[in-house]
């Protein structure tokens, strides 16, 4: 079977049993039913994992840091559920009714939301993503305190009252549509040529332009496509409860996307989604201790950078088996046989230097 | 004329507290290379020394931590304060600030020592995640520990009009913070350009290596840059509660950010630079507050103004206003 359609079998399975999943999420499986609880942790759970494998991008594999992806997922959500609330309603009817109406709607309100990201992420990265170092830390920071102040201010979408009456869609498929082709992008980014550039910028940024990458170019795409992805998860959450505020996109939450990627490891997707819904069911079981909960996670924050800065699973990778070690074991010691067969045997002349002859 | 003058001087009051704190910033910048988030956290616990101290712990908490209110003079200190609802007076206020000041640069050296120093071998992003962590620790500790509701400053000084020519106003307590402010300045411009420890702190910020062969003891070096710059801090946190009498565990989170974005304005690790920085943010966000609405700008602005200045900033001049180019080392 060729690649192309081994990838796309592979497409339409994955979508096939999204939709089945979707499909016993509503009606419950032979009478049991999934309570209303487990199903929104596990719906939010979808969104986190997409917003940490994303930052995942622009942190673990790039090397930059960014402080403001809760910024670009508000300009997703604000952007996606303006869409629906002023055009949802006539486009599901006119798409063929109620329920199959909203789903396209939906996937429509993502796109528009992920490019609003996109082109966020496009103007705040270019400028700074020229300069090195920390900066890029505070001027993502920045940017996302900017957008919460702009959206306070703008009255179409509820300014520091909030945007209310947002159609409620809780699509597992849509939400875990997302989560899946993050996860996948982000993988197949780090496997291919802009990957290794990526990585190459994290390792030496100095050393990667003198290679001739083109480090700035690299990494606005990066950024604009970790941007983009945060946007999309942005709108799945506006229409997860129909409600947005400016508060929940302060820098708070950009902390707890960051705490996510951080716990599971810097440059490990696995990790990143464990991290993603570790987080997201913390708090659940911490119930008791919510008042406690914050401190927790900032000492283990801490006491995690002092013991294992890489984060839990960093620089680990399950998807990398066996097979792919074994691989490169035999490659390393394929080149040193041609190595020895090219130069020939070292001879030591008087001084002990030793040349090859 | 009059409203401008005093918008003026009320954004220069404004500016000179962003200043103390910018000092801060941008002196652990310039020694550690790190962006100390903490910092502004460490300008909330400040604030709220000054609380505790004016007030004390309350008859209740000290009778809990088994001293006895009514044991002489310690025992009244703990439980009721320095000014325990007596007259404001200056002597006390100074004194508040001082010991204030004291207990934050403990606080900032005991971070710098328990939390950077063990990650200081790691990636200066390790660095940046700790200081993250560390201000978390302190914003939701603070929310534990003090409370999270906003909390009354005591008055330490009786407040006073004074009038200016040109028909402005300003109060004795923003002409006292200016005042400290610009003390505590000049205090540090001295320890830093004229002292030893000082000549240490530059030789450090220059090139820790270099430093360290030259015999000097940077840890104790950075540690001291970390206790002066909470030490600054701290007042800074007194006085701004001085000016507004409210004060809660978040309180340093935004403060602290445009403080930071002042010293970057300035040109991180330059000393004059982050005074600079600080007045001119003040001075920019009291004009959009006073003269934004003619132009179209909603006061509502107000914090965003420091991060519009910061993009701007570092598109057209990234090293800050006084900073220099420093040319990458491989």
């Amino acid at each position: 079977m060729s690649r192309t359609a081994r990838n796309l079998l592979l497409t339409v399975v994955v979508i096939a049993l999204l939709y089945g999943v979707d499909y016993l999420f509503a009606n419950g499986i032979g009478g049991f039913g999934i309570s209303p609880f487990h199903r929104r942790i596990i719906m939010l759970s979808g969104i986190a994992i997409t917003l940490a494998v994303s930052l995942n991008l622009i942190i673990g594999y790039t090397g930059q840091f960014s402080l403001g992806h809760a910024g670009f997922m508000a300009v997703g959500a604000y952007a996606g559920a303006y869409f629906t609330v002023n055009y949802g309603e006539r486009l599901a009817q006119g798409l063929g009714g109620a329920t199959v109406g909203w789903v396209i709607v939906l996937g429509l309100a993502t796109l528009i939301g992920a490019l609003a990201a996109a082109i966020a992420g496009l103007v705040v990265g270019v400028p700074s993503l020229r300069l090195k170092g920390d900066y890029l830390a505070i001027v993502t920071l920045g940017f996302a305190q900017i957008i919460v102040v702009l959206i306070n201010n703008i009255d179409a979408v509820g300014g520091a009252r909030g945007f209310s009456g947002i159609p409620i869609v809780k699509s597992f498929f849509w939400i875990y549509l997302v989560a899946v082709a993050t996860i996948v992008i982000v993988h197949n980014i780090t496997n291919s040529a802009f990957g290794r550039a990526l990585i190459s910028i994290r390792e030496d940024e100095l050393a990667a332009e003198a290679m001739g990458v083109n480090t700035t170019r690299y990494k606005v795409m990066a950024f604009v496509i970790s941007s983009a992805m945060a946007g999309a998860a942005g709108v799945l959450f506006a229409h997860f409860d129909g409600y947005l505020n400016p508060k929940s996109f302060e820098f708070l939450k950009s902390v707890e996307i960051l705490i996510m990627v951080i716990l599971g490891g810097l440059g490990s997707i696995v990790g990143s989604i464990l991290g993603a819904v570790a987080l997201t069911i913390l708090p659940e079981a911490l119930r008791g201790l919510a008042e406690y909960r914050m401190i927790i996670y900032s000492l283990l924050l801490i006491i995690l950078m002092i013991m294992r800065p890489q984060g839990l699973l960093g620089g680990l990778n399950p998807f990398k088996g066996w097979r792919a070690r074994r691989q490169a074991k035999t490659r390393t010691e394929a080149e040193e046989i041609t190595a020895e067969d090219t130069r020939g045997p070292i001879s030591v002349d008087k001084e002990g230097t030793g040349t090859h002859r | 004329m009059g409203t401008f003058l005093q918008q003026l001087i009320n954004g220069i009051s404004l500016g000179s507290i962003y200043a103390l704190i910018a000092l801060g910033y941008t002196m652990v910048y310039g020694v550690l290379k790190l962006i100390n988030f903490a910092h502004g956290d460490v300008f909330m616990v400040g604030a709220f020394m000054g609380y505790y101290l004016a007030n004390g712990i309350g008859v209740r908490a000290a009778q809990g931590l088994g001293i006895n209110p009514g044991s002489g003079g310690f025992g009244r200190l703990i439980s009721n304060g320095l000014v325990g609802g007596g007259e404001p007076s200056l002597i006390n206020a100074l004194l508040i600030m001082l010991l204030a000041m004291l207990i934050c640069a403990l606080l900032g050296m005991l971070i710098e020592r328990l939390a950077y120093r063990p990650v200081r071998k790691y990636s200066r992003l390790t660095a940046l995640i700790t200081a993250i962590g560390v201000s978390l620790l302190l914003e939701n500790g603070g929310q534990w520990l003090f409370g999270a509701d906003p909390k009354p400053f005591p008055q330490l000084i009786a407040s006073r009009n004074i009038q200016l020519p040109g028909g402005a106003v300003i109060t004795n307590q923003d002409l006292i913070v200016l005042i400290i402010a610009i003390i505590l300045m000049v205090a540090l411009q001295f320890v830093v350009y004229r002292t030893k420890t000082g000549k240490a702190m530059r030789a450090v910020s220059f090139n820790l290596q270099s430093a360290k062969l030259m015999g000097i003891n940077t840890d104790l070096i950075i540690s001291l840059t970390f206790a002066l710059g909470s030490a600054l801090a701290a007042a800074a946190g007194v006085l701004v509660a001085i000016r507004i009498p409210r004060i809660d565990p978040l309180m340093g989170i935004l403060v602290g950010l445009k403080a930071f974005v002042a010293a970057v304005l300035g040109g991180i690790g330059n000393i004059p630079g982050a005074v600079l920085g600080g007045m001119l943010i003040g001075i920019t966000e009291t004009m959009i507050v006073g003269y934004g609405q003619y132009v179209g700008v909603s006061p509502t602005y107000r914090d965003a103004v420091a991060f519009v200045i910061l993009i701007l900033i570092l598109i057209f001049r990234p090293t800050g206003l006084m900073g220099s180019v420093a040319q990458e080392k491989v």
